[in-house]
Protein backbone atom coordinates (compact mmCIF):
# COMPACT_ATOMS: atom_id res chain seq x y z
CA UNK A 1 0.00 0.00 0.00
CA UNK A 2 3.01 2.58 -0.92
CA UNK A 3 1.13 3.39 -3.65
CA UNK A 4 -1.69 5.20 -1.11
CA UNK A 5 0.91 6.76 0.56
CA UNK A 6 2.36 8.35 -2.43
CA UNK A 7 -0.82 9.21 -3.54
CA UNK A 8 -2.06 10.67 -0.11
CA UNK A 9 1.48 12.49 0.11
CA UNK A 10 0.91 14.39 -2.84
CA UNK A 11 -2.76 14.77 -2.59
CA UNK A 12 -4.51 14.03 0.08
CA UNK A 13 -8.23 15.88 -0.18
CA UNK A 14 -8.88 12.67 -2.68
CA UNK A 15 -11.70 10.71 -1.50
CA UNK A 16 -11.42 7.24 -0.14
CA UNK A 17 -13.88 6.44 -3.61
CA UNK A 18 -11.28 8.04 -6.01
CA UNK A 19 -8.33 6.69 -4.08
CA UNK A 20 -9.84 3.38 -3.98
CA UNK A 21 -10.35 3.34 -7.91
CA UNK A 22 -6.95 4.39 -8.49
CA UNK A 23 -5.21 1.93 -7.17
CA UNK A 24 -8.17 -0.87 -8.05
CA UNK A 25 -9.24 -1.35 -4.58
CA UNK A 26 -12.59 -0.70 -2.47
CA UNK A 27 -12.84 2.24 -0.34
CA UNK A 28 -13.00 -0.03 2.95
CA UNK A 29 -10.08 -1.37 2.21
CA UNK A 30 -8.47 2.08 1.35
CA UNK A 31 -10.24 3.58 5.04
CA UNK A 32 -9.04 0.85 6.60
CA UNK A 33 -5.43 1.58 5.61
CA UNK A 34 -5.67 4.67 6.36
CA UNK A 35 -6.87 4.36 9.81
CA UNK A 36 -4.08 2.24 10.61
CA UNK A 37 -1.79 4.24 9.05
CA UNK A 38 -2.86 6.97 11.70
CA UNK A 39 -2.51 4.55 14.92
CA UNK A 40 0.96 3.61 13.59
CA UNK A 41 1.91 6.86 13.24
CA UNK A 42 2.94 6.51 9.68
CA UNK A 43 0.57 9.30 8.87
CA UNK A 44 0.76 12.37 11.00
CA UNK A 45 -1.85 14.77 9.60
CA UNK A 46 -2.79 16.36 6.34
CA UNK A 47 -1.41 19.74 5.86
CA UNK A 48 -2.08 21.86 2.77
CA UNK A 49 1.34 23.13 1.23
CA UNK A 50 0.99 26.67 1.20
CA UNK A 51 3.16 29.43 0.10
CA UNK A 52 3.01 32.00 2.78
CA UNK A 53 5.05 34.25 0.63
CA UNK A 54 1.73 34.82 -1.56
CA UNK A 55 -0.08 36.04 1.05
CA UNK A 56 -0.23 38.56 3.29
CA UNK A 57 0.89 36.92 6.32
CA UNK A 58 4.39 38.26 7.61
CA UNK A 59 6.65 35.26 7.21
CA UNK A 60 10.15 34.76 7.71
CA UNK A 61 11.95 31.32 8.24
CA UNK A 62 15.37 30.37 9.22
CA UNK A 63 17.30 27.00 9.04
CA UNK A 64 20.00 26.84 12.47
CA UNK A 65 22.26 24.59 13.06
CA UNK A 66 22.97 23.78 16.83
CA UNK A 67 25.91 22.32 18.19
CA UNK A 68 24.81 20.19 21.40
CA UNK A 69 26.98 19.22 24.52
CA UNK A 70 24.72 15.86 25.28
CA UNK A 71 25.70 14.68 28.91
CA UNK A 72 24.35 12.52 31.41
CA UNK A 73 20.96 11.55 31.48
CA UNK A 74 20.43 14.31 28.70
CA UNK A 75 21.29 13.14 25.83
CA UNK A 76 20.35 13.84 21.94
CA UNK A 77 16.39 13.09 21.97
CA UNK A 78 15.89 15.18 25.59
CA UNK A 79 17.87 18.43 24.42
CA UNK A 80 15.96 17.87 21.01
CA UNK A 81 12.60 18.05 22.81
CA UNK A 82 13.67 20.98 24.78
CA UNK A 83 13.95 22.90 21.49
CA UNK A 84 11.39 21.32 19.09
CA UNK A 85 8.40 21.78 22.05
CA UNK A 86 8.52 25.68 20.84
CA UNK A 87 5.67 26.40 18.50
CA UNK A 88 8.40 28.68 16.45
CA UNK A 89 10.16 25.52 15.91
CA UNK A 90 8.66 24.15 12.54
CA UNK A 91 11.13 20.83 11.75
CA UNK A 92 13.88 19.59 14.41
CA UNK A 93 16.50 16.62 13.22
CA UNK A 94 19.66 14.64 14.36
CA UNK A 95 22.29 15.67 11.78
CA UNK A 96 25.02 13.30 11.34
CA UNK A 97 28.58 15.88 10.16
CA UNK A 98 29.66 19.24 11.34
CA UNK A 99 26.74 20.19 13.74
CA UNK A 100 23.90 18.39 15.63
CA UNK A 101 20.58 19.61 15.19
CA UNK A 102 19.10 21.02 12.03
CA UNK A 103 16.06 23.17 13.68
CA UNK A 104 13.95 24.82 11.18
CA UNK A 105 12.28 28.23 12.59
CA UNK A 106 9.62 30.84 11.69
CA UNK A 107 8.39 33.94 12.70
CA UNK A 108 6.94 36.76 11.60
CA UNK A 109 9.91 38.89 10.81
CA UNK A 110 14.15 38.81 10.94
CA UNK A 111 13.91 40.06 14.50
CA UNK A 112 11.47 37.54 16.03
CA UNK A 113 14.09 35.04 15.01
CA UNK A 114 16.66 36.89 15.96
CA UNK A 115 15.09 37.42 19.77
CA UNK A 116 14.61 33.18 19.51
CA UNK A 117 17.40 32.32 19.27
CA UNK A 118 19.70 34.45 21.63
CA UNK A 119 16.76 34.50 24.25
CA UNK A 120 15.58 30.62 24.04
CA UNK A 121 17.86 28.77 22.34
CA UNK A 122 21.49 30.04 23.11
CA UNK A 123 20.65 30.39 26.73
CA UNK A 124 20.18 26.34 27.00
CA UNK A 125 22.86 24.83 29.04
CA UNK A 126 23.01 21.77 26.26
CA UNK A 127 23.41 24.19 23.48
CA UNK A 128 26.97 24.78 22.88
CA UNK A 129 26.98 27.34 19.93
CA UNK A 130 24.22 27.95 16.99
CA UNK A 131 24.41 29.01 13.41
CA UNK A 132 21.19 30.94 11.72
CA UNK A 133 20.62 31.18 7.76
CA UNK A 134 17.58 32.94 7.06
CA UNK A 135 15.95 31.89 3.71
CA UNK A 136 15.56 33.93 1.61
CA UNK A 137 13.37 32.47 -1.20
CA UNK A 138 12.24 29.12 -1.50
CA UNK A 139 12.53 27.14 -4.50
CA UNK A 140 11.07 23.67 -3.93
CA UNK A 141 9.13 22.07 -1.01
CA UNK A 142 8.00 18.33 -0.40
CA UNK A 143 8.58 17.83 -4.28
CA UNK A 144 6.41 20.70 -5.04
CA UNK A 145 8.31 23.25 -7.04
CA UNK A 146 7.21 26.92 -5.74
CA UNK A 147 9.30 29.63 -7.96
CA UNK A 148 8.18 28.39 -11.38
CA UNK A 149 4.56 28.01 -12.30
CA UNK A 150 4.22 24.68 -14.22
CA UNK A 151 2.83 25.37 -17.29
CA UNK A 152 1.30 22.83 -19.72
CA UNK A 153 3.49 23.49 -22.93
CA UNK A 154 2.10 20.72 -25.18
CA UNK A 155 1.48 21.18 -28.48
CA UNK A 156 -1.51 19.43 -30.39
CA UNK A 157 0.74 17.91 -32.93
CA UNK A 158 -0.96 14.86 -34.90
CA UNK B 1 0.37 33.85 -61.63
CA UNK B 2 1.40 29.99 -60.70
CA UNK B 3 -1.12 27.20 -60.71
CA UNK B 4 -0.05 25.59 -58.22
CA UNK B 5 -2.86 23.14 -57.93
CA UNK B 6 -1.34 21.86 -61.52
CA UNK B 7 2.06 22.04 -60.77
CA UNK B 8 2.36 20.45 -56.96
CA UNK B 9 2.67 16.26 -56.46
CA UNK B 10 -1.02 14.79 -57.56
CA UNK B 11 -0.17 12.15 -54.57
CA UNK B 12 0.58 14.47 -51.64
CA UNK B 13 -2.36 17.01 -52.88
CA UNK B 14 -4.39 14.01 -51.85
CA UNK B 15 -3.70 13.67 -48.41
CA UNK B 16 -6.30 14.54 -46.00
CA UNK B 17 -5.00 16.50 -43.12
CA UNK B 18 -5.17 15.15 -40.15
CA UNK B 19 -8.28 15.34 -38.26
CA UNK B 20 -6.96 15.99 -34.92
CA UNK B 21 -4.91 18.86 -36.00
CA UNK B 22 -7.89 20.16 -37.56
CA UNK B 23 -10.20 19.63 -34.52
CA UNK B 24 -7.66 21.53 -32.36
CA UNK B 25 -7.01 24.51 -34.83
CA UNK B 26 -10.56 25.38 -33.45
CA UNK B 27 -9.72 24.66 -29.77
CA UNK B 28 -6.78 27.19 -30.24
CA UNK B 29 -8.97 29.74 -30.63
CA UNK B 30 -10.74 29.20 -27.77
CA UNK B 31 -10.24 30.70 -24.16
CA UNK B 32 -10.28 28.44 -20.67
CA UNK B 33 -9.89 24.92 -22.98
CA UNK B 34 -9.38 22.17 -21.12
CA UNK B 35 -7.70 19.82 -23.00
CA UNK B 36 -7.44 15.57 -23.41
CA UNK B 37 -6.29 15.69 -26.56
CA UNK B 38 -2.62 15.50 -26.45
CA UNK B 39 -0.93 12.42 -27.53
CA UNK B 40 2.33 13.04 -25.66
CA UNK B 41 3.67 11.93 -21.68
CA UNK B 42 2.87 15.36 -19.84
CA UNK B 43 6.07 14.21 -17.79
CA UNK B 44 9.32 15.76 -18.00
CA UNK B 45 12.34 14.07 -19.86
CA UNK B 46 14.12 12.86 -16.48
CA UNK B 47 16.70 15.06 -15.26
CA UNK B 48 19.63 12.52 -15.53
CA UNK B 49 19.07 12.15 -19.38
CA UNK B 50 18.51 15.55 -20.35
CA UNK B 51 21.58 15.93 -17.94
CA UNK B 52 23.26 13.76 -20.20
CA UNK B 53 22.39 15.64 -23.62
CA UNK B 54 23.61 18.84 -22.12
CA UNK B 55 26.79 17.48 -20.53
CA UNK B 56 27.24 15.97 -24.25
CA UNK B 57 26.95 19.56 -25.51
CA UNK B 58 29.28 21.10 -23.27
CA UNK B 59 32.05 18.15 -24.48
CA UNK B 60 31.32 19.44 -27.91
CA UNK B 61 29.96 16.78 -29.42
CA UNK B 62 28.60 18.33 -31.90
CA UNK B 63 28.46 16.35 -35.35
CA UNK B 64 26.83 14.19 -37.39
CA UNK B 65 27.15 10.67 -35.58
CA UNK B 66 27.08 7.30 -38.06
CA UNK B 67 24.51 6.95 -40.23
CA UNK B 68 22.78 3.85 -38.06
CA UNK B 69 23.54 6.14 -35.09
CA UNK B 70 26.03 5.79 -32.59
CA UNK B 71 27.53 2.68 -31.76
CA UNK B 72 27.42 3.00 -28.23
CA UNK B 73 23.20 3.61 -28.40
CA UNK B 74 22.95 0.83 -30.94
CA UNK B 75 24.49 -1.54 -28.70
CA UNK B 76 22.29 -0.59 -25.53
CA UNK B 77 19.27 -0.99 -27.78
CA UNK B 78 20.17 -4.34 -28.72
CA UNK B 79 21.03 -5.09 -25.25
CA UNK B 80 17.52 -3.78 -23.71
CA UNK B 81 15.49 -5.17 -26.48
CA UNK B 82 16.91 -9.15 -25.27
CA UNK B 83 16.47 -7.91 -21.78
CA UNK B 84 13.10 -6.34 -21.79
CA UNK B 85 11.44 -8.57 -24.60
CA UNK B 86 13.90 -11.30 -25.31
CA UNK B 87 14.27 -10.20 -29.23
CA UNK B 88 17.71 -10.68 -30.51
CA UNK B 89 19.57 -8.06 -33.14
CA UNK B 90 22.88 -7.57 -34.04
CA UNK B 91 23.84 -3.93 -32.83
CA UNK B 92 25.98 -3.93 -36.27
CA UNK B 93 23.42 -4.38 -38.52
CA UNK B 94 20.24 -4.79 -37.39
CA UNK B 95 19.42 -1.89 -35.56
CA UNK B 96 18.81 1.76 -36.82
CA UNK B 97 18.78 4.84 -34.16
CA UNK B 98 15.93 7.23 -36.46
CA UNK B 99 14.35 10.36 -36.43
CA UNK B 100 11.52 9.37 -33.72
CA UNK B 101 9.29 5.93 -34.40
CA UNK B 102 7.89 7.88 -36.79
CA UNK B 103 10.64 8.01 -39.56
CA UNK B 104 11.55 4.26 -38.97
CA UNK B 105 7.63 3.89 -39.46
CA UNK B 106 8.21 5.64 -42.79
CA UNK B 107 11.55 3.79 -43.82
CA UNK B 108 10.06 0.56 -42.91
CA UNK B 109 6.97 1.22 -45.76
CA UNK B 110 9.15 2.38 -48.30
CA UNK B 111 11.69 0.07 -47.95
CA UNK B 112 8.84 -2.66 -48.39
CA UNK B 113 6.35 -1.39 -50.52
CA UNK B 114 6.27 -1.72 -54.55
CA UNK B 115 3.77 0.05 -56.39
CA UNK B 116 0.18 -1.88 -55.95
CA UNK B 117 1.32 -3.60 -52.90
CA UNK B 118 -1.59 -4.19 -50.10
CA UNK B 119 -0.68 -2.93 -46.88
CA UNK B 120 -3.12 -4.17 -44.05
CA UNK B 121 -3.99 -1.55 -41.43
CA UNK B 122 -5.92 -2.90 -38.58
CA UNK B 123 -7.99 0.52 -37.51
CA UNK B 124 -8.63 2.50 -35.23
CA UNK B 125 -4.81 3.76 -35.18
CA UNK B 126 -1.75 5.90 -35.44
CA UNK B 127 -2.76 8.64 -38.36
CA UNK B 128 0.52 7.94 -40.07
CA UNK B 129 0.61 4.66 -41.73
CA UNK B 130 -2.28 5.51 -44.13
CA UNK B 131 -1.09 8.52 -46.02
CA UNK B 132 2.74 7.04 -46.07
CA UNK B 133 1.66 3.82 -47.75
CA UNK B 134 -0.56 6.05 -50.17
CA UNK B 135 2.84 7.89 -50.89
CA UNK B 136 5.16 4.84 -51.70
CA UNK B 137 1.95 3.75 -54.01
CA UNK B 138 1.15 1.25 -51.78
CA UNK B 139 -2.60 0.29 -51.09
CA UNK B 140 -3.78 0.58 -47.38
CA UNK B 141 -6.57 -2.31 -46.92
CA UNK B 142 -7.90 -1.13 -43.42
CA UNK B 143 -8.93 -3.88 -40.97
CA UNK B 144 -11.76 -2.95 -38.79
CA UNK B 145 -10.93 -3.65 -35.05
CA UNK B 146 -14.04 -4.00 -32.92
CA UNK B 147 -14.91 -2.85 -29.22
CA UNK B 148 -16.34 -6.11 -28.56
CA UNK B 149 -12.84 -7.91 -29.75
CA UNK B 150 -11.34 -5.62 -27.17
CA UNK B 151 -10.41 -3.68 -30.17
CA UNK B 152 -7.98 -6.37 -30.75
CA UNK B 153 -6.70 -7.79 -34.64
CA UNK B 154 -8.44 -11.08 -34.79
CA UNK B 155 -7.12 -14.24 -37.04
CA UNK B 156 -10.53 -13.83 -38.82
CA UNK B 157 -10.02 -10.18 -39.95
CA UNK B 158 -7.31 -11.05 -41.03
CA UNK B 159 -7.29 -13.49 -42.92
CA UNK B 160 -10.60 -12.35 -44.68
CA UNK B 161 -8.39 -9.15 -45.93
CA UNK B 162 -5.29 -11.13 -47.06
CA UNK B 163 -4.99 -10.90 -50.75
CA UNK B 164 -2.04 -12.23 -53.25
CA UNK B 165 -0.90 -8.59 -53.30
CA UNK B 166 -0.36 -8.05 -49.55
CA UNK B 167 3.04 -6.84 -48.87
CA UNK B 168 2.84 -5.75 -44.74
CA UNK B 169 0.92 -6.20 -42.20
CA UNK B 170 0.86 -2.94 -39.80
CA UNK B 171 0.64 -4.30 -36.10
CA UNK B 172 0.06 -1.19 -34.04
CA UNK B 173 -0.21 -2.57 -30.49
CA UNK B 174 -0.44 -1.17 -27.51
CA UNK B 175 -2.88 0.72 -29.76
CA UNK B 176 -3.05 4.63 -29.57
CA UNK B 177 -5.98 5.45 -29.68
CA UNK B 178 -7.80 2.35 -28.25
CA UNK B 179 -5.22 1.46 -25.79
CA UNK B 180 -5.82 -2.14 -26.87
CA UNK B 181 -3.13 -4.70 -26.22
CA UNK B 182 -2.25 -8.12 -27.57
CA UNK B 183 -0.88 -10.34 -24.94
CA UNK B 184 1.22 -13.79 -26.05
CA UNK B 185 -1.65 -15.87 -26.77
CA UNK B 186 -3.54 -12.98 -29.41
CA UNK B 187 -0.04 -13.11 -31.12
CA UNK B 188 -0.35 -16.90 -31.53
CA UNK B 189 -3.36 -16.49 -33.42
CA UNK B 190 -2.11 -13.99 -35.74
CA UNK B 191 1.17 -15.98 -36.30
CA UNK B 192 -0.47 -18.61 -36.94
CA UNK B 193 -2.05 -16.71 -39.97
CA UNK B 194 1.18 -15.18 -41.25
CA UNK B 195 4.37 -18.01 -40.85
CA UNK B 196 3.62 -19.55 -44.18
CA UNK B 197 2.94 -16.46 -46.00
CA UNK B 198 5.50 -13.90 -47.81
CA UNK B 199 3.74 -10.93 -46.09
CA UNK B 200 5.87 -8.90 -43.37
CA UNK B 201 4.89 -7.36 -40.44
CA UNK B 202 5.66 -3.66 -39.28
CA UNK B 203 5.50 -3.59 -35.74
CA UNK B 204 4.97 -0.55 -33.83
CA UNK B 205 5.68 -1.57 -29.83
CA UNK B 206 6.45 2.39 -29.08
CA UNK B 207 4.07 2.16 -25.97
CA UNK B 208 5.50 -1.36 -25.09
CA UNK B 209 6.88 -0.17 -21.63
CA UNK B 210 2.88 1.45 -21.07
CA UNK B 211 1.43 -1.72 -20.47
CA UNK B 212 -0.88 -2.58 -17.46
CA UNK B 213 -1.59 -5.51 -15.42
CA UNK B 214 0.95 -8.14 -14.30
CA UNK B 215 1.88 -8.96 -17.92
CA UNK B 216 5.18 -7.53 -19.58
CA UNK B 217 4.40 -6.12 -23.44
CA UNK B 218 5.22 -9.22 -25.82
CA UNK B 219 6.53 -8.39 -29.21
CA UNK B 220 5.43 -10.62 -32.10
CA UNK B 221 9.11 -10.99 -33.30
CA UNK B 222 9.70 -13.53 -30.37
CA UNK B 223 7.22 -15.45 -31.95
CA UNK B 224 8.20 -18.89 -33.71
CA UNK B 225 8.56 -17.64 -37.55
CA UNK B 226 7.93 -14.08 -36.89
CA UNK B 227 11.60 -12.37 -36.23
CA UNK B 228 12.48 -13.05 -39.84
CA UNK B 229 9.54 -11.25 -41.53
CA UNK B 230 9.05 -8.35 -38.93
CA UNK B 231 10.24 -4.59 -38.08
CA UNK B 232 9.88 -3.84 -34.76
CA UNK B 233 9.55 0.20 -34.68
CA UNK B 234 9.96 1.70 -31.61
CA UNK B 235 11.34 5.08 -29.74
CA UNK B 236 11.93 7.31 -26.49
CA UNK B 237 9.04 9.63 -27.11
CA UNK B 238 6.49 7.86 -24.78
CA UNK B 239 8.40 5.46 -22.63
CA UNK B 240 10.96 7.67 -21.41
CA UNK B 241 8.86 11.45 -22.22
CA UNK B 242 11.20 12.85 -24.82
CA UNK B 243 8.75 13.51 -27.46
CA UNK B 244 11.01 16.68 -27.71
CA UNK B 245 13.82 15.12 -28.95
CA UNK B 246 13.02 13.40 -31.34
CA UNK B 247 14.33 9.58 -31.21
CA UNK B 248 13.63 6.58 -32.23
CA UNK B 249 14.55 3.14 -33.90
CA UNK B 250 13.83 0.25 -36.12
CA UNK B 251 14.88 -3.41 -35.17
CA UNK B 252 14.81 -5.61 -38.77
CA UNK B 253 16.98 -8.37 -39.99
CA UNK B 254 19.61 -7.07 -41.97
CA UNK B 255 18.53 -7.60 -45.55
CA UNK B 256 15.23 -5.24 -44.58
CA UNK B 257 17.45 -2.46 -42.60
CA UNK B 258 20.35 -2.48 -45.53
CA UNK B 259 17.48 -0.53 -47.26
CA UNK B 260 15.68 1.09 -44.93
CA UNK B 261 19.16 2.75 -44.09
CA UNK B 262 19.96 3.78 -47.44
CA UNK B 263 16.56 5.71 -47.32
CA UNK B 264 17.58 7.10 -43.65
CA UNK B 265 21.09 8.33 -45.31
CA UNK B 266 19.96 10.68 -48.02
CA UNK B 267 16.55 11.91 -46.15
CA UNK B 268 18.09 13.09 -42.80
CA UNK B 269 21.55 11.48 -42.47
CA UNK B 270 21.19 10.63 -39.07
CA UNK B 271 19.34 11.06 -35.87
CA UNK B 272 19.98 14.02 -33.94
CA UNK B 273 23.66 13.58 -32.10
CA UNK B 274 22.74 15.29 -28.60
CA UNK B 275 18.99 13.07 -28.31
CA UNK B 276 21.33 9.95 -28.97
CA UNK B 277 23.50 11.04 -26.04
CA UNK B 278 20.80 11.25 -24.08
CA UNK B 279 19.31 8.15 -24.85
CA UNK B 280 22.54 5.80 -24.30
CA UNK B 281 21.46 7.26 -20.47
CA UNK B 282 18.23 6.73 -20.63
CA UNK B 283 18.25 3.39 -21.07
CA UNK B 284 21.47 2.57 -18.85
CA UNK B 285 20.14 4.45 -15.94
CA UNK B 286 16.45 5.51 -16.15
CA UNK B 287 14.07 1.88 -15.49
CA UNK B 288 12.96 2.78 -12.77
CA UNK B 289 11.81 6.10 -13.55
CA UNK B 290 9.84 4.29 -16.20
CA UNK B 291 8.02 2.46 -13.79
CA UNK B 292 7.30 5.11 -11.77
CA UNK B 293 6.00 6.96 -14.61
CA UNK B 294 3.42 4.03 -15.25
CA UNK B 295 2.27 3.30 -12.00
CA UNK B 296 1.01 6.83 -12.39
CA UNK B 297 -0.61 6.70 -15.33
CA UNK B 298 -2.19 3.27 -14.44
CA UNK B 299 -3.77 5.18 -11.38
CA UNK B 300 -5.08 7.76 -13.98
CA UNK B 301 -6.00 5.13 -16.04
CA UNK B 302 -8.51 3.19 -13.55
CA UNK B 303 -9.63 7.08 -12.64
CA UNK B 304 -10.87 7.91 -16.04
CA UNK B 305 -12.43 4.73 -16.80
CA UNK B 306 -14.13 4.52 -13.72
CA UNK B 307 -14.93 8.17 -14.16
CA UNK B 308 -16.32 7.72 -17.88
CA UNK B 309 -18.41 4.49 -17.37
CA UNK B 310 -20.38 6.14 -14.42
CA UNK B 311 -21.01 8.87 -16.68
CA UNK B 312 -22.77 6.07 -19.09
CA UNK B 313 -19.86 6.55 -21.71
CA UNK B 314 -19.08 2.89 -21.63
CA UNK B 315 -15.31 2.33 -22.47
CA UNK B 316 -13.36 -0.82 -22.92
CA UNK B 317 -10.75 -1.17 -20.13
CA UNK B 318 -7.86 -0.42 -22.14
CA UNK B 319 -4.48 -2.17 -20.99
CA UNK B 320 -1.78 0.26 -22.88
CA UNK B 321 -0.56 3.18 -23.82
CA UNK B 322 -2.25 6.22 -22.37
CA UNK B 323 -5.55 6.36 -24.15
CA UNK B 324 -9.21 5.52 -23.69
CA UNK B 325 -11.80 5.18 -26.33
CA UNK B 326 -15.02 5.54 -24.89
CA UNK B 327 -18.51 5.18 -26.89
CA UNK B 328 -20.00 7.76 -27.25
CA UNK B 329 -22.98 6.21 -28.88
CA UNK B 330 -25.58 6.78 -26.18
CA UNK B 331 -25.69 10.56 -26.67
CA UNK B 332 -27.31 9.93 -30.23
CA UNK B 333 -24.10 12.06 -31.78
CA UNK B 334 -21.33 11.55 -33.98
CA UNK B 335 -18.09 11.22 -33.10
CA UNK B 336 -17.51 15.01 -34.63
CA UNK B 337 -20.61 16.21 -33.01
CA UNK B 338 -20.01 15.05 -29.96
CA UNK B 339 -16.70 16.54 -29.72
CA UNK B 340 -17.53 19.57 -31.48
CA UNK B 341 -20.25 20.29 -28.91
CA UNK B 342 -18.40 19.32 -25.87
CA UNK B 343 -15.57 21.68 -26.82
CA UNK B 344 -18.35 24.52 -27.38
CA UNK B 345 -20.34 24.20 -24.25
CA UNK B 346 -17.88 23.19 -21.37
CA UNK B 347 -14.27 24.31 -23.27
CA UNK B 348 -12.83 20.34 -23.13
CA UNK B 349 -11.34 19.18 -26.17
CA UNK B 350 -11.15 15.09 -26.80
CA UNK B 351 -10.42 13.74 -30.35
CA UNK B 352 -12.97 12.35 -32.54
CA UNK B 353 -12.61 8.43 -33.02
CA UNK B 354 -13.17 9.13 -36.92
CA UNK B 355 -9.87 10.64 -36.94
CA UNK B 356 -8.22 7.08 -36.50
CA UNK B 357 -9.85 5.55 -39.37
CA UNK B 358 -13.72 4.94 -40.16
CA UNK B 359 -13.97 2.22 -37.66
CA UNK B 360 -13.46 4.98 -34.77
CA UNK B 361 -16.81 6.48 -35.15
CA UNK B 362 -19.31 6.60 -32.42
CA UNK B 363 -16.08 6.93 -30.23
CA UNK B 364 -13.49 9.49 -28.92
CA UNK B 365 -10.32 9.49 -27.95
CA UNK B 366 -9.33 11.07 -24.63
CA UNK B 367 -5.52 10.75 -23.53
CA UNK B 368 -4.79 10.44 -19.65
CA UNK B 369 -1.67 11.89 -19.61
CA UNK B 370 -2.47 14.54 -17.55
CA UNK B 371 -2.40 15.20 -13.77
CA UNK B 372 -5.35 14.04 -11.58
CA UNK B 373 -6.87 17.32 -10.78
CA UNK B 374 -6.99 18.20 -14.60
CA UNK B 375 -8.48 15.09 -15.11
CA UNK B 376 -11.02 15.77 -12.54
CA UNK B 377 -11.83 18.99 -13.66
CA UNK B 378 -12.39 17.45 -17.25
CA UNK B 379 -15.23 14.68 -15.78
CA UNK B 380 -16.79 17.14 -13.76
CA UNK B 381 -17.52 19.35 -17.48
CA UNK B 382 -18.13 16.11 -19.28
CA UNK B 383 -20.75 15.48 -16.76
CA UNK B 384 -22.47 18.74 -17.14
CA UNK B 385 -22.59 18.24 -20.70
CA UNK B 386 -24.22 15.18 -20.75
CA UNK B 387 -26.93 16.74 -18.58
CA UNK B 388 -27.77 19.18 -20.84
CA UNK B 389 -28.34 16.89 -24.09
C1 LIG C 1 1.35 4.51 -32.38
C2 LIG C 1 2.40 5.55 -32.56
N1 LIG C 1 3.49 5.25 -33.28
C3 LIG C 1 4.46 6.15 -33.47
C4 LIG C 1 4.38 7.42 -32.96
C5 LIG C 1 5.50 8.36 -33.27
O1 LIG C 1 6.21 8.76 -32.17
P1 LIG C 1 7.67 9.39 -32.28
O2 LIG C 1 7.92 9.76 -33.69
O3 LIG C 1 7.66 10.57 -31.38
O4 LIG C 1 8.62 8.33 -31.83
C6 LIG C 1 3.27 7.78 -32.21
C7 LIG C 1 3.13 9.14 -31.65
O5 LIG C 1 2.10 9.59 -31.25
C8 LIG C 1 2.25 6.82 -31.99
O6 LIG C 1 1.17 7.11 -31.27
Amino acid sequence: MNRLLNLLDKNCRLTNEQLAVMLDTTAEKVAAAIESYETQGIIHGYKAAIDWDKTDREYVIARIEIKVIPMRDHGFDEIARTIYSYDEVETCYLMSGGYDLAVTVSGKNFKDIALFVSQKLAPIDAVQSTSTHFVLKKYKERGVLLAEKERDMREDVL
Amino acid sequence: MIDYDSLLAEKVRQIKPSGIRRFFDIANEMDHVISLGVGEPDFRTPWAIRQAGIHSLEKGHTWYTANAGLAELRNEIADYLERRFQISYRSKDEILVTVGGSEAIDLAIRACINPGDEVLIPEPCFVAYSPITALTNGVPVPIETKAEDGFRLTAKALKEKITPKTKLLIFPFPNNPTGAVMRKEHLEEIAEVLRDTNILVLSDEIYAELTYGSQNHVSIASLPGMWERTVVVSGFSKAFAMTGWRLGYAAAPAPIMKQMIKVHQFAVMCAPTTSQHAAVEALKSCGEEIVKMREEYDMRRHFIVDGLNKLGLTCFNPEGAFYVFPSVQSTGLSSEDFCQKLLYAQRVAVVPGNSFGESGEGFVRISYSYSIEHLMEALKRIEAFLKTL
